[in-house]
Order: structure tokens, then C-alpha cells, then sequence
């Protein structure tokens, strides 16, 4: 299992998102509007060199002043395009989720019938058979089968009841069978659903702290590249090759960082859905970011670690028992028992056979602590808990070896469960062996455990198990670290331990209890089947509620700031190039030496400036579906990640420019009024 | 061949002297004791040794000791004539006085005016000399700063200004410079409180030989990267650099500090690979520097050279002096081929920092580092930290600022000067000759770096002013800057480091940091490079 986090399991609806270019190029046109692009800096100055080229264009027209001021509108809608397009995508989520709100009334418990809208906190409202939850809260009173497939996309209906971890509800989603009262939680037009409208949508998306920090970067680089170009016309004209207001615009454009100034905001929404894409939803992007930066992981053994449920792994022969004959009789007296761990004893022991003829069955009770089969040859077979079935080998005269206590011991030491074998037959009772049950590590685990560790990541196993009993699984697992017994106020300790060392800490929770945790960590996500607590308190809900889920957070996180940090590096070192295009065009014909310096062999100013902003802006579009996809993230050591995205963004930043430019010049050189 | 072992003589005197001074330099700034002349110094003063201060305090201190510094000296120069000493030296002129004192306390030490026809013993002494001295322990004591920013965490204390200026002046630079002046003396520069005598030549002919305080403003002027010649010619006269190897001992003297300042860096964080890495990247730039020049000087005319040594020897002088702030000269550099000018132009365009000048050039490298980390620190899946501390809006607002201030000083004090006639009036040539000439003169106050590519009549008012201001705002803005950032670091904890942190120890780290350096400073000055060396060069 060596697959990378990120190609595992996708929903399949999702794995091959589209791009609706349509509605996103009506969106970007009414993103031209400057009120709006003033949050971005450096689009917005493209903005005002496209107003300033119009300008030119109008007053002094020709072929060359005229293409360049429709490439820099072009520049700007392109920006745009890339910002509709990611919002665009969750439009189609937010729309299906209205349509779950659409619940008009609410019976409150008195009878009264009330808007849904105007619920606040600590109402009481009644929903029966066929109704819709109008809000979210807790059930109070009775058990109802729920469809909260409106909200999760998973159609198999879920229980909720009053009290313990199973009470919470979620308005929008539908009362399948029963009658409950539901106390609402939720402020007015603050509901799960209403967020998670705003969410998808990007409405309520304000930058997060890393890229602010990388906005400021970009505004100050986007300042030194415009001071450079005010100041060198002063220093052209001195030189005899004062440029025109157009040209000078021009190299502005091309040298700012527009490529990720555009790509920017798109690259931050892509991310969280990328997140809703998985199911899961973060309450802000800055836990999404948080999520890159995990430190230590607290995963819960049951469910993450383990399959949920104990299975049979050995079987130890006793007293000159063959391995054949233990299997056999463990199958036979396993062949009725329906738990997980039953079954598992007829999978070890060679699957399913017939069920022999006359043969009666003996259900496990907690008063006998073991369960078997009576067959119709009069042999009884029994297993169960150690000390139960040696008691009824000696109640029916039968000698208990020693080896019987051994592997019993060992097998407790070692973390597993021993159940006991034991036949009653002509010749007597005796034990006939030891079946081990033990917690099964979910395949796959250790790699990813390994992975993790090689990108930074400590991860503690959470279990109530004992402490040897936690240390073995885990050494089985792979996980650097167990807190065993482990009791919410452990947690919080935990939790607050990691901190205090400067790590970001990411756990799952879902039980009241687990709301301080979930609050504490800077990653904490939900499970949707958990209480309104928790899930008012983690900065994430799964919808899936699958706690493995975490491992994939965390790589989400990971891409988004990687490939935020791979087209910066690529839109600077595209700089490159266009001085190579541009600054010849500008200043050779002056100085002709400078042509030496044209090393595209670009065929005319006018054509080598057009092209370097042709160039810049359809990189901006070509990279749309990079930024919307996330570059490739493959879990690794830092250094060789960086290594490779230098390579391939940085490098190639350098290079394809070049070959760009070129093309396009080779293209544009047959415009008439350009040639 | 010779000039290859003077390079090898250099690099290995160097790299066996980087550790133990670099050792010494974190013990000066660590060290918990107080030596009895430093108390008393505090006692004069009034200082209160062992409190340390917050950055704006820090901050509030050293520009208040550098405006004092720059009113003395102006006062000195323009009081001279009243004053003992004088050697019959005039007032000087107040736009050059305020030019000078700005120069001299900035640690450019830029020279409008002839040093042996305008300044009198007392202002050489009293007034150049001292500065030479403070200014440098001014930028060591803000790197300590910086450091400290980095090395601490939880704290919103950076230490104390006037215990680091202090220690930075008896620990390190005066000692190290009786060393050196007497090496100096030994090789043959002049140290006597003459005026000067007139003697007659061989051919009958009558010469004014100058004397003075030579040796020991001499070591000052490199030990301090500082660059202020006794006399105009600077490092080219006879009485400055007599001889070849002493020309070459000054150029260790220049690299000495800045080079061993990475080392006490990676000391006082606790990781000295980290200063290693600093250092391969100075190394690597200063290299890189050296081989253009010496390409582009290779059988060019001995013009404006230092022709006694020959052109190798004025290469690598003229490479350490503009890549350090240094800008003592021994070579015209107006002299230099068109591309050979470009590379010390772009040497002290890349912010001085390779190695830079004393504190000032490393504390400019890990702004540019901070920079490099956040780009590439993105590029590993983390938001971006370096040396355990992260890099937020705060932190990167300050560095992106630092990378801003020289570059708008640089261009908008060139375009300005280009553009006006009084601007026009000091170029003595046209074309991009004089467009290089302009350009190097803001470039080098801009950067502190004080080096002149001659060819400009800059001791007018305009240019007195103009480069004055640069100067002052390229000194003291990314002061404030850096102090800020130094401030924000020490509040933070500290992040522990995991095989997910980007390592900035490694050779791959170290040539993002230089290809950063190269493209952020290539891309700002490209297009003014064209119109001026490149354009001359390349025609």
C-alpha cells in the first residue's frame, strides 16, 4: 500500500471535477468592477494599466496600442475567470443544500405553528413521520430514524434519541419514522445548513493568515517592479529612448507577479473544496491551513487503527490437539455465533461448513460466559472466556494442563483476548486449545504511519485499552506513541503538552466529552453523527464521520500551501523571459548592442512586447486548472519536496516563458499592423 | 598564477580565522560580565548595563546615538578653523559638513570632499575616526539584535544597545585594530601627527609631502567596512597602500569581520550549520563576483588601475570593497570595463550582502533569507518557518518592506537626479557612461556603501543633499525594520523541528537563498542596468 494519500479514495462523482467556463466568464466580467478587485492588489493594478491603455489606444489608435489594451482587459478577466470558475463549483452544492432548508413551519410543542426562520435557541418543536428537522438542536424526547441524506449524501437513514452522543439533529434533513421534540441550538440563519451554504459558496471566505502574509509580499514586489518602471522613463529619456505611456504599462504588467496575484483567491477556495469535495467541511480556511502545518495527530484505536471489532488470529493447540482438530471444533461451535469475532473464528478456521444434522446450539449468556454446540453424537463443544470454560471442564472431570494457563497469559499480555476451547465427549472433557482474538490493524495502516512520520507528523493512538495492552497494537500499527486509559481530561492534557512545545495538533472526536479536546486542537474535526458539542466545538465536521479521514485533511492542507508556493516561485522566475523579450525591444533601437540581448530573436519590438503579454496572459488561464486541482502532492521528506517543486516550478518557470514567447511571437509577427 | 594565490592566500587566511572570531563575536554578545572600562563608559553615560529593552527602546537608542554622532560631527567640521588641530583647514562648507557627517555615521562613509585639503587632524581623528569606530559597532549591535530575535523565544527583550555598541568597540574593533595598525605601520603606511613637509625634489622641483593619523584610520576604515580614506585617493595612495601585500591585507581586513559574522550567528542560534549555510551562500555570491570581474577585467586597459600591483590585485580589491559596505577604493572604477563597473555596481545593488558590512550585511541576508524561507517553506506543505519561528503577516510585512526601502532609494534618487538640471550639471559624461556614473553614486549612498565610480562632481549642494538623504534613509529605515522584525521573532516560541520543517542548512537551501538574492536584485535593476553599463558594454 504505497499509493499517495491524495489518490485514495475520492468520491467518484467528484473525481473528475469539470469546469463550467460559462457562467464563470459571466461571473468574471462582473468581477471587473474595481470596487471588488481592490482586495487584490496586483489585479487591480493590471486593472488600472488596462483603463490607462484604453486610454491611449482611443486617443493616439493603432494595431499595436489597441492590442495591447484588449490583452490587459484580457489579463484581468482571465484573473477572474480563475476566481468564478473555483467559486463557481460550489454554486451547484449550495443549491442542492437550499433546497434541503426548505421548510416553511414549525410545530412547536405547545402546537403553535411558527416560522422556521424565527426559531431561536431553547425552542421546542415537534417533528413527526415525513417532516423536516426545521433547525439544528438536540432531541430531548423520543427516537426517530432520520434521512440526512441532504446534507451527508448518504441514504442510509441514522438513528437519533434523546440523550447520550446520538441526540444531535440537523435542521434540513428529514424524520423518517417516529415522533421526537427537538430543542433547537442554532441562532437564526446561523444553522449548519446556512453555513455550510455560505461556505461552498465562498461568501462568507475572508483571506486566511498565510495568504495575507503572501499578499503582502506580492503588493511590495508588485511596488519595487512599478517603481522601477516610473523611475526608468526619466532615465530612458536622458538616453534618447524615452518610451511611450503604452510600453511602459506593458512591462509593468509583465514584470509583476500577476500570474499568482490571479490565481491567488482561486487557489484558497479550491482548497476548501477540495474539503467539501471529501465531505468534509472546515468552519474556516484557517484550519485548512492549520491542517498543512499538523505536528502530532490523535487518532482514536477503534474505528482509525483497528477494525472496530476484536477477530480470531491463532489458534493454540493443547494437550496433543492437532491445529486441524482445534480449527474444526472451534468452526462447528462458532458456526451460530453472529458477533464479529464469531465469525471471524469460522473465517480463520477454513470458512462455513453445513450445519451438522440434530445439532443444537448454545447461545452465549453473561452468566455462563461461553457459547458452543451441543451435536447430535452427544460430543459438546464450548468456547468462551478462560476461566468459564476450564470451570466447566473440571465440573465435568476433566484435567486443565498447565500450558492451558500460559498461553492464556500470553496472549492477555500481548494485548489480544484468549477464549478457550474445550470438548465433552465418551472419552471425557478436555481443553482442546486457545483461540486468540486480537485487535486487527486496518491494512494499510503502517504505511501510512510511516508516511506521516516521513512528513513531520507524531501520531498518539487514544484508547481506553490498558497500557500493555495499547502499547502492543500500537507497536503493531506503527504509531509513534499510545495514551492508554485515556479519559477526556488526558486528552486536554495532551493536547495543551504538544502545544506547549510549539506543535499543531489535529484529533476527531464526536462525543460531548470530546468538545473541550476539539476545541483545544487547532485541527479538530467532528464526526457529523456526533453531538451538537462537538460539533460546535471542532473547526471541521465530517460528514462521513470516518475518523481516517484526518490523514487526508492534513494532505489537503499540505497541497494547498504547496501549490499556493510553487506558482509564486513560477510567476517570478517567469520575469525572466519577459525582460528578455521586452527590455531589447525597448532600448535596441537605441542602443544596438542591446539587441544582443534579444536571445529569442524576436521579430519586432512591437511583436516581442505583445507576445510577453499575450504570454502572461494566457499562463494565467492555462494555470486555472492547476491551481483548481492542486499540484501534485506526494508525501515525502521536506527536501524532497522542495526539491522536486524547484525543479519543476521554478526551473520550468524559467524556461517555458521562453518557449512561450516565442511561439506567440512567431504567431503574432503575422498581424499586419504588428509586422 | 599570482593572482589565483593571492585569492587562495585570502580564502584560506580567512577561513582559518572565521571560527574562533566568529566563537569570539557570540561570547562578546552573550557574555554576562562587564569589563571595568566598559562600566565606566555605562557610569558616564548613565546606563543601566544589565536591563535589557524592548525593540522600540533598542530602537530609540542607537538612532538617537546615531543623531548625536551626526550633530558632533557636523559641528566639528564646521568649528574646525576655532579648533586646535586644524592644520589651517577652513570651516567646511555646510552642505559637504552635513553630507560628511551623515556619510561617516551611516557607515558609508562616502566623500564629497579631498580628505587631505579639507579635514584637519582633529576632525580625522576626533570626528572620522570615531565614527569609524561606532558606526560599525552601531550595525554589529543590531545584527546582535536580530539574533537574539531568532535565538530567543517568549521574550520582548532584544538586550541592551548601549552595552552592545559599547562591547562591539572594546571586545572586537579596537582591538583588532591596534593589530592591525601596527601591521600596517610595519608594512609602511604613515603614522604621524605631521601637516605635512615640503621637500625638494630630485629634479629640483618642490612637493608637498602630506602626513598624519594615517595607519590608524586606515585599519578602521576596512576593519569597519567603512571606506573613508584619509586621503582623496584613498586606498590607491602611496601612504595608504604601499605595497602589494599590505594591499592585500587590507582586503582581509575588509572581509574579516562580515565573513566571520555568519559564524557567530549560527553559534548564538544554537546550530551552527545554519551559519555555515549563510556563509556558503556569501561565499558563493562573492565568488561568483570575483570570477565576472576578473572575466570582464581580463586584458582590459590598465587605465585607473592600481598599476603597481597590477589588474588582479585591483579586481579583488574593487570586488571586496563594493560587496562589503566598504567603498575604499585602490581602483578607479569609472575605470573599470563597462561590465566590469556593472559587477561592482551590482555587487552593492544586491543590498551588501555578500558578505556586507559589519552586522549590517548579515542582518540584510536574513531578511533575504525570511524571504526565501516563505516562498519555499510553501512549497513543503507548511506555512513557512525559519529557525523555529513562524513567518506571518507581522514578519513578512517588515521583510517585504526591508526589500522595498534601497532599491526606491536607489531608482527614485537616480531618476531624479537624472532628471534634474542640477542633477545633469555634476556628470562629466554623457551617454550611459554618465548615466552609470549617476547611478553608482545613489546606488553606493543608498547602500552605504560610500565607494564613488568617480566621473562625478558630487561635492555640490544637490548631491551633498540628495546623497545625504540616501544615506540616511538607507541606513535607517531598514534599522527600524529589522529591529521591528527582531522584536516580533523574540515574542514568538518556537516551532520544534520535524523531517517536515525546511531544512535551511543544506546546499539545496543555501542556492535558493543566492538564486533568490540574484533574481529579487536582477529583476528590481535590470532595466536601469540596460540603459547604463549594459548599453555601454555591450555596444
Amino acid at each position: 500500500m504505497t499509493a499517495p494519500v491524495l489518490d485514495r479514495a475520492p468520491a467518484p462523482e467528484t473525481a473528475k471535477p469539470t469546469i463550467e467556463w460559462a457562467p464563470a466568464l459571466r461571473g468574471a466580467v462582473r468581477k471587473l468592477d474595481p470596487r471588488g478587485l481592490v482586495r487584490q492588489p496586483v489585479v487591480f493594478t493590471v486593472w488600472i494599466g488596462s483603463v490607462f491603455s484604453t486610454v491611449l489606444a482611443v486617443l493616439e489608435p493603432s494595431v499595436f496600442g489597441w492590442s495591447i489594451a484588449v490583452w490587459l482587459w484580457l489579463t484581468v478577466l482571465f484573473a477572474n475567470v480563475a476566481e468564478a470558475v473555483a467559486e463557481g463549483r460550489g454554486k451547484a452544492q449550495a443549491a442542492s443544500l437550499r433546497r434541503a432548508k426548505t421548510t416553511a413551519v414549525a410545530v412547536m410543542e405547545d402546537g403553535r405553528e411558527v416560522p422556521a426562520a424565527s426559531l431561536t435557541p431553547g425552542d421546542r418543536v415537534v417533528v413527526v413521520t415525513g417532516q423536516v428537522i426545521p433547525g439544528d438542536g438536540d432531541v430531548v424526547e423520543g427516537i426517530a430514524s432520520v434521512d440526512e441524506s441532504a446534507i451527508t449524501g448518504e441514504s442510509a437513514p441514522v438513528i437519533r434519541e434523546s440523550g447520550g452522543d446520538r441526540c444531535a439533529v440537523t435542521g434540513g434533513t428529514t424524520v423518517l419514522s417516529d415522533r421526537i421534540v427537538v430543542q433547537i441550538t442554532s441562532k437564526p440563519g446561523e444553522t449548519f445548513v446556512d453555513r455550510m451554504i455560505a461556505l461552498v459558496e465562498g461568501a462568507s471566505r475572508q483571506k486566511t493568515p498565510n495568504e495575507v502574509a503572501l499578499n503582502i509580499l506580492l503588493s511590495s514586489l508588485t511596488i519595487v517592479f512599478v517603481l522601477a518602471v516610473v523611475t526608468l522613463q526619466p532615465i530612458a529619456v536622458y538616453s534618447g529612448a524615452g518610451q511611450s505611456l503604452t510600453v511602459l504599462i506593458a512591462l509593468v504588467v509583465c514584470l509583476i507577479p500577476t500570474t499568482i496575484g490571479a490565481l491567488l483567491s482561486a487557489i484558497g477556495i479550491a482548497g476548501m473544496d477540495r474539503l467539501v469535495q471529501r465531505n468534509v467541511l472546515a468552519m474556516s480556511g484557517r484550519a485548512v491551513e492549520a491542517a498543512g502545518d499538523v505536528g502530532t495527530l490523535l487518532l482514536d484505536k477503534t474505528g482509525t487503527i483497528t477494525l472496530g471489532n476484536r477477530q480470531a488470529a491463532r489458534f493454540v493447540p493443547v494437550g496433543g490437539a492437532t491445529e486441524a482438530e482445534v480449527a474444526q471444533a472451534a468452526v462447528l461451535a462458532s458456526l451460530a455465533d453472529e458477533t464479529p469475532e464469531g465469525r471471524s473464528v469460522v473465517v480463520l478456521g477454513g470458512g462455513a461448513v453445513d450445519r451438522p444434522a440434530g445439532a443444537e446450539f448454545v447461545e452465549f449468556t453473561a452468566q455462563t460466559r461461553m457459547s458452543g454446540v451441543d451435536l447430535a453424537d452427544g460430543r459438546q463443544l464450548r468456547k468462551g472466556a478462560a476461566g468459564a470454560v476450564q470451570a466447566w471442564v473440571r465440573s465435568l472431570g476433566g484435567e486443565v494442563p498447565g500450558e492451558v494457563g500460559t498461553s492464556v497469559t500470553e496472549i492477555s499480555t500481548a494485548g489480544g483476548t484468549p477464549l478457550v476451547l474445550a470438548a465433552n465427549g465418551p472419552d471425557g472433557a478436555r481443553v482442546l486449545g486457545v483461540i486468540e482474538l486480537k485487535d486487527v490493524v486496518k491494512p494499510g495502516m503502517r504505511e501510512r504511519f510511516d508516511e506521516l512520520r516521513r512528513m513531520g507528523i507524531r501520531t498518539v493512538m487514544i484508547t481506553g485499552d490498558n497500557e500493555a495492552t495499547a502499547r502492543a497494537i500500537a507497536a503493531e500499527a506503527g504509531v509513534d506513541d499510545v495514551l492508554a486509559e485515556a479519559t477526556p481530561e488526558d486528552k486536554l492534557a495532551l493536547i495543551a503538552r504538544e502545544q506547549e512545545g510549539g506543535r499543531l495538533v489535529a484529533m476527531t472526536g464526536d462525543g460531548t466529552n470530546d468538545a473541550p479536546a476539539l476545541a483545544q486542537a487547532d485541527v479538530g474535526v467532528a464526526m457529523n453523527t456526533g453531538t451538537s458539542a462537538a460539533k460546535e466545538a471542532g473547526n471541521m465536521v465530517d460528514l462521513d464521520s470516518d475518523p481516517t479521514k484526518l490523514i487526508e485533511i492534513v494532505a489537503i492542507g499540505k497541497q494547498l500551501l504547496i501549490t499556493r508556493g510553487s506558482l509564486t516561485t513560477f510567476s517570478i522566475a517567469n520575469d525572466l523571459a519577459k525582460y528578455f523579450a521586452i527590455l531589447p525591444a525597448m532600448f535596441a533601437p537605441v542602443f544596438p548592442g542591446l539587441d544582443t540581448l534579444n536571445v529569442m530573436r524576436l521579430h519586432s519590438p512591437e511583436s516581442a512586447i505583445l507576445s510577453a503579454v499575450i504570454f502572461n496572459a494566457l499562463i494565467i488561464v492555462a494555470l486555472v486548472p492547476l491551481a483548481l486541482r492542486g499540484v501534485k502532492y506526494r508525501p515525502g521528506t521536506a527536501s524532497a519536496l522542495l526539491s522536486r517543486n524547484l525543479l519543476v516550478y521554478g526551473v520550468g518557470g524559467v524556461v517555458l516563458p521562453f518557449l512561450g514567447i516565442k511561439a506567440i511571437d512567431l504567431l503574432v509577427s503575422l498581424i499586419p499592423g504588428i509586422s | 598564477m599570482a593572482s589565483w594565490l593571492q585569492v587562495a592566500v585570502l580564502v584560506v587566511a580567512l577561513a582559518v580565522v572565521h571560527k574562533p572570531l566568529g566563537d569570539w563575536v557570540a561570547r562578546v554578545y552573550t557574555s554576562e560580565k562587564h569589563w571595568r572600562v566598559e562600566k565606566l563608559a555605562y557610569r558616564v553615560v548613565g546606563v543601566d548595563a544589565d536591563s535589557e529593552q524592548r525593540w522600540p527602546t533598542y530602537l530609540r537608542s542607537v538612532l538617537a546615538f546615531s543623531l548625536v554622532g551626526v550633530l558632533l560631527l557636523y559641528a566639528l567640521q564646521r568649528l574646525q578653523a576655532v579648533l586646535p588641530l586644524d592644520n589651517g583647514m577652513a570651516a567646511v562648507e555646510p552642505s559637504s559638513a552635513w553630507n560628511t557627517a551623515v556619510s561617516f555615521v551611516t557607515n558609508t562613509n562616502w566623500q564629497g570632499y579631498a580628505g587631505e585639503s579639507t579635514m584637519g587632524h582633529l576632525v580625522q581623528m576626533a570626528g572620522l575616526a570615531v565614527q569609524n569606530f561606532v558606526s560599525a559597532a552601531v550595525g554589529l549591535a543590531v545584527l546582535a539584535a536580530l539574533v537574539r530575535g531568532f535565538a530567543r523565544a517568549g521574550t520582548d527583550r532584544l538586550g541592551n544597545a548601549w552595552v552592545d555598541v559599547t562591547r562591539s568597540v572594546t571586545r572586537l574593533l579596537l582591538p583588532l585594530a591596534v593589530v592591525g595598525a601596527v601591521v600596517l605601520v610595519l608594512g609602511g603606511v604613515v603614522q604621524n601627527l605631521s601637516a605635512g613637509t615640503d621637500v625638494t625634489t630630485l629634479a629640483g622641483g618642490s612637493q608637498w609631502i602630506p602626513g598624519g593619523p594615517v595607519a590608524s584610520q586606515e585599519v578602521i576604515k576596512e576593519l569597519g567596512t567603512n571606506g573613508g580614506g584619509f586621503f582623496n585617493a584613498n586606498s590607491a595612495h602611496p601612504f595608504e597602500g604601499p605595497s602589494a601585500w599590505v594591499s592585500l591585507f587590507q582586503v582581509f581586513l575588509i572581509l574579516l569581520i562580515p565573513f566571520s559574522l555568519p559564524r557567530t550567528f549560527g553559534r548564538m542560534v544554537g546550530d551552527r550549520k545554519q551559519g555555515f549555510a549563510i556563509l556558503g551562500v556569501m561565499g558563493l555570491l562573492a565568488a561568483i563576483s570575483v570570477a565576472l570581474l576578473s572575466g570582464f577585467q581580463a586584458g582590459a586597459l590598465p587605465e585607473g588601475q592600481e598599476v603597481r600591483f597590477g589588474g588582479p590585485l585591483s579586481s579583488l580589491f574593487a570586488t571586496a570593497t563594493t560587496l562589503t559596505s566598504t567603498g575604499a577604493i585602490n581602483t578607479q572604477h569609472d575605470s573599470l570595463t563597462p561590465l566590469g563597473g556593472m559587477v561592482t555596481l551590482f555587487n552593492m545593488m544586491l543590498g551588501e550582502v555578500a558578505p556586507g558590512g559589519v552586522g549590517t550585511g548579515l542582518y540584510g541576508m536574513l531578511v533575504l533569507a525570511v524571504v526565501a524561507v516563505f516562498v519555499a517553506g510553501l512549497m513543503v506543505g507548511r506555512t513557512p518557518e525559519y529557525l523555529g519561528k513562524k513567518l506571518g503577516r507581522r514578519e513578512m510585512t517588515l521583510a517585504s518592506l526591508y526589500i522595498l526601502t534601497t532599491p526606491a532609494i536607489v531608482l527614485v534618487g537616480t531618476a531624479v537626479a537624472i532628471a534634474l538640471p542640477e542633477g545633469r550639471a555634476g556628470m562629466l559624461n554623457s551617454g550611459p557612461h554618465g548615466l552609470s556614473e549617476v547611478l553608482y553614486a545613489f546606488t553606493s549612498a543608498g547602500n552605504n556603501n560610500g565607494s564613488a565610480f568617480a566621473g562625478l562632481s558630487a561635492n555640490t549642494p544637490f548631491y551633498n543633499v540628495a546623497l545625504g538623504l540616501a544615506m540616511a534613509f538607507g541606513r535607517f529605515l531598514p534599522i527600524v525594520l529589522v529591529l521591528a522584525l527582531a522584536g516580533r521573532l523574540a515574542a514568538q516560541g518556537r516551532v520544534p523541528v520535524t523531517s517536515g520543517t525546511l531544512p535551511t542548512h543544506r546546499p539545496l537551501f543555501a542556492g535558493l537563498l543566492t538564486a533568490v538574492v540574484l533574481v529579487v536584485v536582477g529583476l528590481t535593476y535590470f532595466p536601469v542596468l540596460a540603459l547604463g553599463p549594459l548599453a555601454e558594454g555591450l555596444s
